[in-house]
């Protein structure tokens, strides 16, 4: 060959390279009928703790079917835009585990299966699954996008030491007295409540709790966001006053977005934490569970006019299968597998959580105090947060807006009420 | 910068095809002739219209798209809505148009003074290791320390040295210097701004470094002999020699520079962590948030267009003008 030959050869070579290079994109999608991939939220103390906890049950569930299941713990940090870019591009796993607030903003990308009657009976039917968690599992009037998998509400977690040792008998029920308390545990370099202040989705969810007990809402029936009512302002000012006017907070709480809080109540630098299943997180970190007390959310001591009853939202992990999955069989025999019985009872007890179905909630695994407690929240005084197709964006916003005005608060910038419809007017101007 | 030195090549150069070959050329006539170079060219062709020019085109027409979550799986339903997400974004009345234009000062000063610092300690460097002495290779190394450390790890550091209670900067500043009374926040608030320029200056004065460093290996030593018996100082020297022979390294170098600190995304994403502080709020953070965190790829687009139409009129003009200065001095 001549050297100009080889030139040529080199050159098309090279050319017929680059353009493989871009039509050869990979596709992780299971092609085989034998395998899944499925992206696992973080439910436990790490994502290789996940691991451990998953992988035998996988292991069980590819000798039942043969299927084997490639699983990918996901952080929670990551897992919204990684579900987005797979909806988006129709490539990525085939069975993935969603926050339940975000099942109607997913939905919305119609990139995930309807869960209608027929599908549902293939996983085991509607009446087995408790129905608080099937509300949150998608818009309503839809058939839902996801099934529920883990239930957790929100609990006020109290380190029975600190409050024996301010001469506190008893967790607080009203916001009021949970001030009261505060400020008697806030001595000593050591804070009454601790506070997740600069991660939205936390912030997000405590603006949900305390705007129905003030009598707001985020959205009005036809999905409009109502950012800045009275209500609302309302609601966001008196959380963000326990930093910034009851000072039962550390200020320092203001930078907590790697769940600092927890660990700021699990070595007793703070007395009070509002949290969801928080004991399996508290054991990984040395709190033994006889050192804290778990109590419902507190109410306001006089509720407005149409205040309600609501004391958590209904928090939860829902399972979803994404269309473009090339073994939706498989899938939907994954996502049964799940939901069975016995698994509901195995992952439930090790996370901490609740069953998602009726019938696995009689196990005395779920008799603790914890558990009862959330239990009882669920069923009398949560409320699913808004199902709308701009939930996750509301999430978002309002929860920067917080961490804003919890920075204001740390930094000694007065927080009013106008400075706080202001952040909530500027975030409501964002929706479109 | 892109003198062109290959112009008295052109002479020598063999005519065009198809052109009456001229003297002893052996080369049979023919397609293939002419096919090579395009051969040639093609793979790198294909990759950067792969690479550059098709995305670029891409984020082009997302940004005329209402391009939200309902549409985002097939964007043939999203409406075509023409300029109205540049109308939204760039409306300096509304809050996003206001945030907007806030970010983009806050971007400008923090390159500026970015950029700024970073040559400064750049030249410092580079000048005072100029001269051979015992460590001078240890110390070489050692400032290089920063570029060679991965993004994530060194920012994160950052921010764990950052933290208010636990970082290491409050625990020397209160705790043992006991210059402070009270412990500052460094990653919210005002100082969040200053916190973030001081990582981007560390991260980014090496590269200043290693290129001014490079740079004056090429002035002859004679410069500076014949400067020092004209009785020149250190500063002097520094003005009439250093300066201006490092100045076709500079001008690349502080654009460059201005160009990656300006779209500088993974210092502020790693630092604050996804949601930057008001006074930190850097362009492309402010781009991300708008496209992934509120699940809008339109308006997010429109304001990478903007961005993108921006720099490349501060890139033409910078280029313009110190263009029409060397040719003025020559």
């Amino acid at each position: 060959m001549s050297r100009r030959h080889l030139g040529i050869f080199t050159a098309a070579v090279l050319a017929a390279a680059s353009l493989t290079a871009c039509g050869g994109s990979g596709d992780d999608s299971a092609a085989s009928p034998k395998t899944l991939t499925y992206w696992a939220s973080n439910q436990g103390a790490s994502l290789e703790a996940d691991k451990t906890i998953l992988q035998p049950e996988l292991d069980k569930f590819e000798k039942q079917t043969g299927i084997k299941v490639t699983v990918e713990v996901v952080p929670w940090s990551d897992l919204l835009n990684r579900l987005l870019a797979a909806a988006a591009s129709g490539k990525g796993p085939d069975v993935v585990n969603i926050g339940n607030t975000w099942s109607a903003s997913l939905q919305a990308t119609g990139a995930l299966v309807e869960f209608d009657d027929a599908t549902l009976q293939a996983v085991g039917g509607k009446d087995r699954i408790v129905p608080a968690a099937l509300a949150a599992a998608g818009a309503p009037g839809k058939p839902p996008a996801a099934v529920p998998l883990y239930s957790m509400a929100y609990s006020l977690y109290y380190n029975k030491k600190s409050f024996a040792d301010a001469g506190i008998t008893a967790p607080p029920t009203t916001w009021e007295q949970l001030a009261e308390y505060g400020r008697k545990l806030s001595t000593g370099g050591k804070w009454g409540l601790a506070i997740e202040g600069a991660n939205p989705s936390e912030n997000a969810h405590h603006a949900f709790t305390f705007s129905q007990q003030y009598g707001g809402e985020w959205f009005d029936s036809a999905g409009k966001p109502t950012f800045d009512t009275p209500q609302n302002v309302s609601a966001i000012k008196r959380y963000i006053d326990f930093m910034a006017a009851d000072k039962i907070t550390n200020p320092s709480n203001a930078e907590y977005a790697q769940n600092q809080s927890v660990s700021d109540f699990a070595n007793g630098k703070a007395a009070m934490l509002l949290w969801q299943s928080a004991g399996s997180n508290l054991k990984t970190q040395n709190m033994p569970a006889d050192a804290y007390g778990v109590a419902p959310v507190p109410f306001l001591a006089n509720p407005p006019a149409g205040g309600k009853k609501v004391n958590s939202m209904v928090a939860g992990i829902n399972m979803a299968v994404f269309k473009h999955t090339k073994n939706k069989d498989g899938a939907l025999s994954f996502v049964k597998f799940m939901t069975s019985d016995e698994e509901q009872t195995i992952l439930n007890k090790t996370y901490g959580s609740l069953p998602a179905v009726k019938t696995a909630a009689s196990d005395p695994a779920f008799s603790a105090t914890e558990q009862k407690t959330i239990q009882e929240t669920l069923v009398t005084t949560a409320a699913p947060l808004p199902q709308v197709p701009d939930e996750s964006t509301f999430e978002t916003l309002v929860g920067t807006a917080m961490k804003e005005l919890f920075a204001d608060a740390a930094s000694g910038k007065p927080v009013t009420e106008e400075s706080v419809k202001a952040k909530l007017t500027d975030a409501q101007q964002k929706m479109r | 910068m892109a003198t062109s030195t290959t112009a008295p090549d052109a002479d020598r150069r063999e005519p065009r095809a198809g052109s009456p070959a001229r003297g002893p050329v052996r080369r049979p006539r023919g397609p293939r002739r002419s096919l090579l170079p395009y051969l040639l060219l093609a793979p790198a062709v294909v990759l950067e219209l792969a690479i550059h020019v098709i995305p670029m085109v891409v984020g082009v027409w997302m940004s005329l798209l209402e391009l939200t979550q309902f549409h985002i799986r097939d964007w043939s339903t999203a409406p075509f809505i023409g300029l109205e997400n540049y109308r939204a974004t760039l409306d300096l009345n509304s809050a996003a148009g206001k945030e907007l234009l806030h970010s983009f000062w806050v971007t400008l000063a923090y390159s500026l003074l970015s950029v700024g610092f970073a040559w400064l300690l750049g030249i410092s460097a580079a000048v005072v290791l100029q001269r051979p002495f015992r460590g001078r290779a240890i110390l070489r190394a050692l400032f290089l320390t920063p570029y060679a450390l991965p993004v994530y790890a060194a920012v994160i550091t950052w921010s764990f040295l950052l933290q208010r209670d636990t970082g290491l900067v409050n625990h020397v500043l209160v705790d043992q210097l006991g210059l402070l009374n009270e412990r500052p926040f460094w990653l919210i608030g005002d100082n969040s701004f200053w916190s973030l320029l001081v990582v981007s200056v560390w991260r980014n004065w090496p590269f200043a470094f290693l290129c001014l460093m490079a740079g004056l290996q090429n002035v002859p030593g004679e410069l500076y002999e014949a400067a020092a018996i004209d009785g020149a100082g250190f500063w002097r020297r520094l003005r009439s020699v250093t300066l201006p022979m490092l100045r076709p390294v500079n001008l690349v170098l502080l654009l460059v520079l201005f160009l990656w600190t300006f779209n500088d995304f993974n210092t502020p994403f790693v630092l604050f962590g996804g949601s930057a502080p008001e006074q930190a709020d850097l362009i492309s953070i402010h781009i991300y948030r708008s496209s992934f965190k509120t699940w809008d790829f339109g308006s997010g687009s429109a304001m990478s267009v903007a961005l993108l139409l921006f720099l490349l009129v501060v890139s033409a003009a910078y280029l313009l003008i110190t263009n029409r200065r060397r040719d003025d001095h020559a």
